[in-house]
């Protein structure tokens, strides 16, 4: 890389001492009387220079997308993302061509019918045929991409199915939350803005008796393998955007409006590090719309796993209310019993809340 | 070209006066001038001052990103505070720099630098007309805009910073000053700076319509207007139309900010407090924003194209290929410009069905842009083409205009977008199409009509070397940002060391700022070409690129009123270069056809008889006493 860059400073480096030479000339002719032929000072150079250009830029283009490849389209670990990762290199592969012909031809003629003396240019104010032919021909292209992107874009965005691992992602300044349904219902509680506070921090209602077994996780979002997963996606304070690059998702978390997106993963952490050969490897959740300071930031890891392995890993979670046993508090009177279920006998008592300040941490050490 | 349509401009003009030649004393003469000229240079040098700042802060962020482990302590004499005593940018100015980088290259350098300047100086000189059609109008756009620059300029120095969401502000970040240090005094001084920008851009759009409409010389018909004048139309009217739209969704703002509205704002919970606003949606000030945002895109690009169209005919010594094929893809793009604004929203939760149709819209956008493409292509073929600084600049923008729209085909798929959306693909997508074609289009437009401006010639030969630095530069900055994008890299990060499938890449990354730092010392060759041309250039011909265009047969250095004596009538088009048979390789639009015998196409012929009604009709000259 050094090298390249070396380069290209040296040929910055060759086109000042050009430019100190031609100053020179430059300061002389400034006081050239006035004629009224047109000044062509210049112009066999800069013909020449189009084709030189052109010769160079073809060739580093395509050397540094041979050398870039590696990182292109980080490997593809869901079923919808191969899909459109398969039409954005189709959709590349056309349109690499009028790039190649228009950008050769705009070259080539400038330096094809640079100026001579004595030689007129040829009239040629229009052709209908021509011009009908490059409205129609981009027409046709363009109807083509439309439709093969537009039956990507209605089945990704489709309902999800039913079976769905349905799992609520919240972004704030500047982490994610994700919350789970729990073991015993498979229900996500309901939720409200108010009622968050620095323990229930994405607004848990616990008049909700769907929420009792609902656990969250601040660091890490784990999903099964080869199964429709649906996230929910909510924001707490102000935009964000939940990116999860290899999984080809992107969608905005919006405060008051929550939104969703499904896929199905069908790699796990395991097969990926196996795939790219990398121990180290992990699926990643970023956020990729500005939201302050810390928006660079923003990082939860994502473990995708067997279904045996998940639903080990879903049982081992504290549910929110054994993390925290106060809440019990908020059950209205009618749903305490069904609610102590959740909460561990000994830890009933509210003395017993030494993990409370720690966060809902969850204690998942599994794949690291 | 064919018929007459001049006729139809023949109604009298209620408030012309008499011309009174007094001694104006400096203020009126150069400060708050009404002479559009005057204006246009005010604009222009204005723009370049904004674009030296613009362009400055890119470059202090780019170092960040390519070279992440530089020292920046120099930069402490004029950053102060947000350079960490060891040397490291902070993370607020960050975003800091890349909003105002946004803010500034969009609106102050090519809104108001590029239309404000070439609207203003081209349309009176190439239709005809004295001046605008309200020279106090047009006054109060420049000051106008000089308020809100000074606004800006001004938040720049803030304790906390300017505004930092991002340029396109989107609330609530841009609404809770408790989300962020930029979203404080910053934002509130870029709101008041945006709503007397859209002020004078209004008054100048205003003005820019009426004037063509109305003060077009005797003969200069719709259809032989040149194509700069279509495109300075085009776009006064889709910013007449889209601007309000701005404005108010930065007054619906100013409300959620200050008077306790919920117009954008819904179940906050923030630093502890879970705020009372409900009802409003974050996605309405989205709809309302890109209602502006995307024609902007063309607002800025339209001049360019515009000036292109002119300066390629001429340095081609050619008509311009499909003149009014140029004339319907404008309107063309101008009408879709306005129904597209979505494909900026794909993934913002908006509905997806809205996302299939808007995909669908945007991509027929690329249908006439790429009739530009080939008309500019078939201009050049076969012509005999001279390579004068604004050719070069013109060639430049037309190979970036069609590289940076054929990625848009990619992005304006929604399917794609999914993975794409707010990664560097956008950003270098549209600094190729938008930022650097519209700059180049600036470019060119300043080598071309400097000599009328400022009655001397820049120098030739560091043009075309600052093309071509320029040139290449662009392309090796936005080229590996290509790449940097489609491995996923999100925009506005201030560093890419947090994230794995960020943490790689490095030296691609190096690679492009270093291209940008070379490429923006290069623009220094222009700086010193156009402000050491100013004064000490070689005095310009009367007509030194032997253009057909009207602004040529004024004085070298025109006065107010631009004509000593009549104002010329027009009898053809601009575009007749190597006419066959023609004496000359041009016949400006104030040659008769009956002094052109020889070169006469047969319909042609039959228009000598109309030159008499032609000459005798002089309505719209706003010196004449009726």
């Amino acid at each position: 890389m050094y090298i390249i860059i070396a380069l290209v400073a040296l040929v910055f480096v060759v086109l000042t001492g050009v430019v100190i030479s031609r100053l020179q000339n430059v300061l002389k002719s400034i006081n050239k009387s006035d004629s009224t032929e047109v000044d062509t000072s210049g112009n066999k150079v800069n013909g020449a220079m189009f084709i030189v250009v052109l010769i160079v830029g073809a060739v580093s283009i395509t050397w540094s997308y041979l050398h870039a490849r590696e990182f292109f389209l980080p490997e593809a670990s869901s079923v919808h993302g191969r899909r459109t990762d398969d039409l954005f290199w189709f959709s590349m592969g056309i349109l690499t061509i009028p790039f190649i012909i228009v950008n050769f031809l705009i070259f080539f003629f400038a330096w094809k019918y640079q100026h001579k003396k004595d030689h007129r240019a040829s009239f040629y104010p229009e052709n209908h045929r021509l011009e009908l032919i490059w409205t129609i021909v981009p027409a046709i292209v363009m109807a083509l991409l439309v439709f093969t992107g537009w039956k990507a874009w209605s089945d990704i965005t489709s309902d999800a199915p039913r079976d769905a691992e349905v799992i609520e992602i919240t972004g704030k300044q500047f982490n994610w939350i994700a919350r789970y349904s729990g073991v015993s219902d498979n229900k996500l509680g309901n939720y409200n803005y108010k009622l968050i506070d620095a323990q229930n921090e994405v607004g848990i209602d616990l008049s909700d008796e769907n929420s009792f077994d609902d656990f969250t996780n601040p660091s890490e979002m784990h999903i099964p393998v080869g199964r429709p997963i649906l996230l929910r996606i909510r924001a707490r304070d102000v935009l964000h955007s939940v990116f999860i690059p290899h999984m080809r998702v992107k969608m905005d978390a919006v405060p008051g409006m929550p939104t969703k997106f499904w896929f199905v993963p069908d790699k796990t952490t395991a097969d990926m590090r196996a795939e790219l050969n990398d121990p180290k490897f992990d699926y990643e959740i970023a956020c990729a719309e500005v939201c302050g300071q810390g928006h660079f930031s923003m990082k939860m890891r994502l473990i995708v796993e067997d279904e045996a392995s998940y639903k080990k890993w879903c049982a081992e979670q504290a549910t929110f209310l054994q993390t925290y046993p106060e809440y019990l508090a908020k059950v209205p009177e009618n749903l305490k019993a069904k609610a102590m279920k959740y909460v561990p006998a000994e830890a009933a008592t509210p003395a017993d809340s030494s993990s409370g300040s720690v966060g809902a941490a969850g204690t998942s050490t599994s794949l690291r | 070209m064919s018929a007459i349509e001049g006729l139809e401009t023949a109604h009298h003009h209620a408030d012309e006066h008499e011309h009174h030649h007094e001694a104006q004393n400096f203020w009126q003469k150069y400060i708050f001038c009404e002479d559009h000229k005057v204006i246009a240079k005010q604009y222009l040098i204005t723009g370049i001052m904004w674009a030296v700042v613009g362009i400055s802060m890119s470059v202090i962020f780019r170092i960040q990103l390519g070279l992440p482990d530089s020292n920046l302590s120099w930069l402490k004499p004029i950053l102060g505070g947000w350079i960490s005593d060891s040397g490291k940018l902070d993370p607020n100015f960050y975003l800091a720099l890349v909003t105002m980088h946004g803010t500034i290259m969009v609106f102050f350098v090519l809104t108001a630098g590029l239309s404000g300047t070439f609207s203003n100086f081209l349309i009176p000189l190439q239709i005809g007309a004295r001046d605008m059609a309200s020279g106090f109008m047009n006054m109060l756009s420049y000051w106008f805009f000089f308020i809100a620059s000074v606004i800006m300029f001004a938040s720049l120095f803030l304790q906390q910073g300017p505004a930092a969401g991002g340029w396109v502000i989107y609330p609530p970040l841009s609404a809770l000053p408790q989300a962020h240090p930029g979203s404080g005094m910053g934002m509130t001084l870029w709101l008041a700076s945006m709503a007397l920008f859209i002020v004078s851009q209004l008054l100048g759009g205003i003005n820019y319509i009426t004037t063509v409409i109305n003060l077009r010389t005797r003969g200069m018909s719709f259809d032989r207007l040149p194509l700069t004048i279509w495109s300075f139309l085009i776009t006064a009217v889709l910013g007449l139309i889209s601007f309000p739209v701005l404005l108010s969704s930065v007054l619906l703002l100013i409300f959620d900010r200050h008077f306790g509205t919920s117009f954008y704002l819904s179940d906050i919970y923030i630093n502890g407090e879970a705020l009372p606003n409900v009802g409003g949606s974050p996605i309405l000030f989205q709809h309302l924003f890109w209602f502006l945002g995307h024609p902007e895109v063309y607002i800025v690009l339209l001049p360019g194209l515009g000036i292109t169209s002119e300066v390629i005919a001429t340095n081609s010594r050619k008509p311009i290929f499909g003149y009014r094929a140029m004339i319907a893809s404008m309107l063309g793009i101008a009408f879709l410009a306005f129904i597209v604004w979505a494909h900026h929203m794909f993934v913002t939760g908006m509905n997806p069905f809205l996302g299939s149709v808007f995909m669908f819209l945007t991509l027929i956008i690329a249908v006439p842009s790429a009739v530009k493409g080939f008309n500019y292509i078939t201009t050049l073929w076969r012509g005999n083409i001279v390579f004068t600084p604004g050719m070069l600049f013109s060639i430049g923008l037309v190979s970036l205009f069609v590289s940076g729209g054929l990625t848009g085909i990619i992005l304006g798929n929604s399917a794609l977008d999914i993975q794409l959306h707010d990664t560097y693909f956008v950003v270098a997508h549209f600094h190729l199409v938008m930022g650097a074609a519209s700059a180049f289009g600036l470019f060119a437009g300043v080598y071309h009509w400097f000599p009328k401006m400022f009655g001397r010639m820049m120098n030739t030969t560091l043009g075309q070397i600052h093309f071509w630095f320029t040139f290449i530069g662009i392309y090796l900055v936005f080229i590996p940002m290509h790449y940097v994008g489609i491995a996923g890299f999100p925009r506005r990060y201030y560093q890419f060391t947090s994230y794995d499938f960020t943490n790689k890449f490095l030296d691609m990354n190096m690679f492009i700022s270093i291209a940008a730092i070379l490429s923006f010392l290069a623009q220094f060759i222009f700086l010193w070409n156009f402000f050491y041309s100013i004064f000490k250039g070689r005095r310009a011909p009367q007509n030194p690129w032997r253009s057909n265009t009207l602004e040529w047969t004024t004085p070298i250095n025109p006065g107010h009123g631009n004509w000593v004596g009549e104002i010329p009538a027009v009898y053809r088009w601009s575009y007749d270069y190597s006419k066959p048979g023609a004496k000359e390789d041009f016949i400006p639009q104030n040659v008769p056809y009956s002094q052109t015998l020889e070169s006469n196409f047969p319909h042609e012929n039959e228009l000598i008889a109309t030159e008499k009604a032609i000459e005798s009709q002089n309505f719209n000259d706003q010196f004449k006493s009726h």
